[in-house]
């Protein structure tokens, strides 16, 4: 779809304003885009599981909190003195650390758990529901009482999780001081490193055999299936995959917000998430990328001249892309730029190769 | 051990709230199975009866005002939903998935309205004096109120049944439901019966709304914590089907009144995603099947 | 292939088949068997069960009692997966292409043989797979095609299209459900020429009700009504059969 000079050579001036950001913005504008650009990783695992494989998820926010609540565990634990609870425990009466916290102790637990406790989780979910065939309405249905279960949970579990108010009050990560410009600036490399990471590595898995097959999926997966494939796997696989995206993205968040509460987790910010892919384009990556951009920057501004008015523009905007541009921003630079090339006579429409031509 | 009044307590809890899933799923099964959409607003239809209800008490004080809020919040709420029908869900009628995000933000289109005219507190309504009172029945105390949404589930359900089984209505519903293409080919004005029927089930979820406003305040979200469970309800009673609804609403309301016995409420809804999903391993389809010859549905 | 080596008596054997829509018996106690590289044409009026005889043999419906055989082994009410792997493709009444894929894609994703998911994690078509493509894209007179989407071509094409689709998964038994619906006169004479250019390499087995279509296949044709077996033979000889004549004309009211 988006093959075009724009999308194609776009990266190189998009990574360089990337690059020169830390020098241009203040500390909290800096902080600011490195929140959007951690949520635009989770985007790109939205772009996979819903613009490639087609299946709307409304419960992306629960991934995005695991991550955030696995890595805040461990800073939580690693600002105390050995054998000391976090503070809203003591409040609360607890005696003894929860045995669930204990691993978060440990930094490379902490970190891996970042990345297994969603794909386990996801994975075990997704093969529940996708192996009995619940598909389409049915799955985001599920996936949005998921996101009102594990929100309900976190809230409520208030002696282990620190209920409504979340994890707060981080002070450093191996040695980095979060909140303060040096720390905010390592940050942001590390973000746009991981960014840059996940959005090649999708890349690629989109143009992948394995890419092929979970659109053809998309398109018609019975038909798939009588071609002899089992499809669950590869559905499986690409909820994973979002889902881990989520998390990395939920995680990074975190140390950049400083908080994780069950306010990033619920059934609201859940469809916030297809909001902002849906506003940029959902079969584009870089759509998806400028969607969460957009949109954030516009809540940033909207909501603190107008706080009353967000919401309205949030559900309008969100009626509107929905129903006149389904694919988005992305989609609507692209028929312009389809349009623009009808008219100039050089009509040459050869360019679309195939994912599963031979490539030498 | 276990108490059997508690135990007897929580089962009649369990069909009261029955009672609130099934008023509250039934429009959305209803035009679920007519045209395989979900309506997200659905929840905002239940919290315009609750706010109709109130509006009704100010101008109609006294011990029957509820009786004539029935009406009034049936008739606001499959009116606006005639609105969302004719200038949203018809213009993306082949779009399930889409018809879903964009009633989600008419959703929050309608929370937010709420919010501005009537405050984010909420209001209350008080139930008449005649609701106000209960009875023991075999040592367990039985509240009127919950007696009486028993009643509006149970008479919503009969007419419904009869309008489906006995008139041209529920006729032409049971042909567009069977074939939607041959329905149309033979002249029947598919459209007009979807936009009936999508009024009927918003029109059922305002005097949900009502009923609600009997159990506590009013408020901009009081639709939304009604509505997931109304949706695992849909999911779990298969296509449209009002049999499947009242079933899968009863199996849900008695496992969410019963394990609140054991657990409190949020392991208590843990545990009702769970039954859902073991559930669906053993009847995917729901608990009404229907057939379908199309290769992709 | 040990099946080569020791071949079986047919390729498909349905024994008894029977299928049960709450309590509409859609099959009832059907039989039928077809020899490896042969056509068979599989016709009945409306709702006499030919398409859920396909279902039943590719495994989309569970039946309720009987046994289908493929290469002597019980395929009855296997994943639909398992029996596509074992040799049985088949195309659907509506087309079943992949709409936003290319039309190579859409072969491509038919012909690859290891479908599992983890070895899809590459770029390409493997070698073999390419090649097999293109002869499928020029026997189903798509060549020039290739690169459009499935969703810009007009209707025969994307009848032919899917017929490439099963004949690329090189299963052994071809099951065509309707292949000509929608299409005018050339097209289907055209559609009658490839087919009789898969048999010998693949079995297929037609379900169709354009008779001069049937004719033009000349094969062995079985006729079905209200689910059960009714008569078998030439073309000339299921014409001229009077119970047929009865049941196509609606005379036959047991």
């Amino acid at each position: 779809m988006t093959d075009h000079p724009i999308f194609k050579h776009g990266w190189i001036v998009v990574l360089a304003v990337g690059i020169c950001a830390p020098a241009l913005l203040s500390s909290y504008d800096l902080n600011l885009l490195g929140r959007f650009l951690a949520m635009a990783i989770l985007a790109i695992g939205i772009v996979l599981i819903w613009g490639e494989a087609g299946i709307l998820t409304l419960g992306q926010g629960v991934f995005f909190g695991m991550g955030g609540y696995c890595i805040a565990m461990y800073l939580k634990l690693s600002s105390l003195e050995a054998g000391a609870l976090p503070d809203f425990m003591e409040w609360s009466g607890v005696s003894a650390l929860p045995w669930w916290w204990v691993p978060f102790a440990n930094p490379v637990l902490a970190l891996l758990a970042i990345i297994v406790v969603p794909a386990v989780f996801s994975g075990v979910f997704a093969w529940l529901v996708f192996r009995r065939r619940i598909v389409g309405v049915y799955f985001a249905l599920i996936t949005q009482a998921v996101a009102l279960t594990f929100a309900t949970l976190l809230t409520s579990q208030q002696n282990t999780t620190g209920g409504y108010n979340g994890l707060t009050g981080f002070q450093t990560i191996f040695g980095l001081e979060l909140g303060t410009t040096d720390g905010n600036r390592t940050l942001y490399w590390v973000t746009l490193a991981i960014l840059a990471l996940v959005f090649a590595a999708t890349r690629w898995l989109i143009g992948s055999r394995y890419g092929t097959v979970l659109r053809a999926t998309r398109d018609g997966e019975n038909r798939v299936r009588f071609l002899g494939y089992n499809t669950t796997p590869y559905k499986v696989v690409a909820f994973a995959l979002s889902a881990v995206f989520a998390a990395i993205g939920g995680a990074l968040f975190t140390l950049h917000a400083g908080v994780v509460s069950p306010a990033f987790v619920g059934v609201v910010p859940s469809i916030e998430m297809i909001v902002w892919v849906a506003v940029g384009g959902r079969h584009s990556l870089w759509g998806a990328i400028s969607g969460v951009l957009i949109v954030n920057f516009a809540k940033d501004m909207i909501s603190s001249a107008l706080p009353e008015a967000w919401l309205y523009v949030l559900g309008l905007v969100f009626i509107l892309v929905v129903m006149f541009l389904p694919n988005g921003l992305a989609g609507l630079v692209d028929d312009l730029w389809q349009k623009y090339r009808t008219r100039d006579g050089s009509n040459d429409m050869a360019g679309s190769t195939g994912a599963l031509e031979e490539s030498k | 051990m276990l108490d059997a009044t508690l135990l007897a307590g929580q089962v009649f809890n369990g069909f009261s709230v029955a009672s609130l899933f099934v008023l509250a799923a039934l429009g959305l099964a209803l035009s679920f199975g007519l045209m395989r959409v979900i309506n997200m607003a659905h929840g905002e239809m239940l919290m315009l009866g609750g706010y109709l209800a109130y509006l009704t008490y100010l101008v109609v004080p006294g011990p029957l005002a509820i009786l004539v809020a029935m009406p009034v919040a049936f008739l606001g709420a499959a009116l606006l939903g005639a609105v969302l029908e004719l200038t949203v869900i018809r213009k993306l009628a082949a779009r399930p998935l889409d018809t879903l995000l964009a009633t989600w933000g008419v959703s929050l289109i309608l929370q937010q309205a709420a919010r501005s005219i009537f405050g984010p507190i909420g209001v209350g309504v008080t139930a008449p004096d005649w609701l106000n009172t209960g009875f023991l029945l075999a040592g367990v105390y039985i509240p009127s109120t919950r007696l009486f949404i028993l009643a509006v589930a149970v008479v919503v359900l009969a007419v419904l049944g009869l309008v489906i089984a006995r008139t041209r209505l529920g006729l032409l519903v049971r042909a567009v439901n069977q074939d939607r293409m041959m329905a149309a080919a033979s002249g029947i004005n598919v459209r007009r019966v979807d936009l009936a029927v999508f009024c009927l089930g918003t029109g059922i979820a305002g005097l949900a709304g009502v009923v609600l406003s009997l159990l506590g305040p009013v408020t901009p979200s009081v639709g939304q914590s009604y509505i997931v469970p109304a949706f695992l309800v849909v999911v779990m009673g298969g296509l449209g089907s009002m049999v499947g609804t009242t079933v899968a609403a009863i199996i849900l309301g008695l496992v969410s009144a019963i394990s609140q016995i054991f657990l409190d409420v949020s392991m208590s809804q843990v545990l009702m995603l769970l039954s859902v999903i073991v559930f669906l391993q053993f009847r995917p389809q729901g608990v009404v099947a229907t057939r379908s010859r199309a290769l992709e549905e | 292939m040990t099946a080569d080596a020791h071949p079986a008596p047919y390729l498909l054997k349905v024994d008894g088949i029977t299928v049960d829509f709450d309590g509409f018996k859609a099959i009832d106690n059907f039989s039928m068997t077809l020899d490896r590289g042969q056509l068979r044409v599989l016709i009945g009026p409306n709702g006499a069960g030919k398409s859920t005889l396909c279902d039943t043999i590719i495994g989309r419906v569970q039946s309720a009692a009987g046994r289908v055989s493929f290469n002597d082994e019980d395929i009855t009410n296997l994943p639909e997966y398992e029996i596509v792997r074992r040799g049985i493709c088949r195309k659907f009444q509506t087309p079943g292409v992949l709409p936003s894929l290319s039309v190579r894609d859409n072969l491509a994703v038919a012909a690859q043989k290891d479908r599992r998911w983890w070895r899809g994690f590459g770029r390409g078509v493997r070698k073999a797979e390419a090649v097999r493509v293109d002869e499928i894209l020029e026997q189903v007179g798509l060549a020039a095609r290739a690169t459009t989407l499935a969703a810009d071509l007009a209707h025969g094409e994307k009848q032919w299209l899917e017929i490439g689709m099963v004949v690329a998964t090189e299963a052994e038994l071809l099951l065509l459900d309707e292949p000509t619906a929608g299409m005018g006169p050339n097209e289907t004479s055209k559609t009658a020429k490839l087919i009789h250019s898969l048999l010998g390499k693949h079995a297929v087995l037609v379900i169709d009700h354009d008779m001069s279509f049937v004719e033009e296949l000349g094969a062995k044709v079985t006729v079905m009504h209200q689910g059960k077996f009714l008569k078998q033979g030439s073309v000339a000889q299921v014409r001229a059969d009077p119970e047929v004549a009865a049941v196509y004309l609606g005379r036959a009211k047991e």
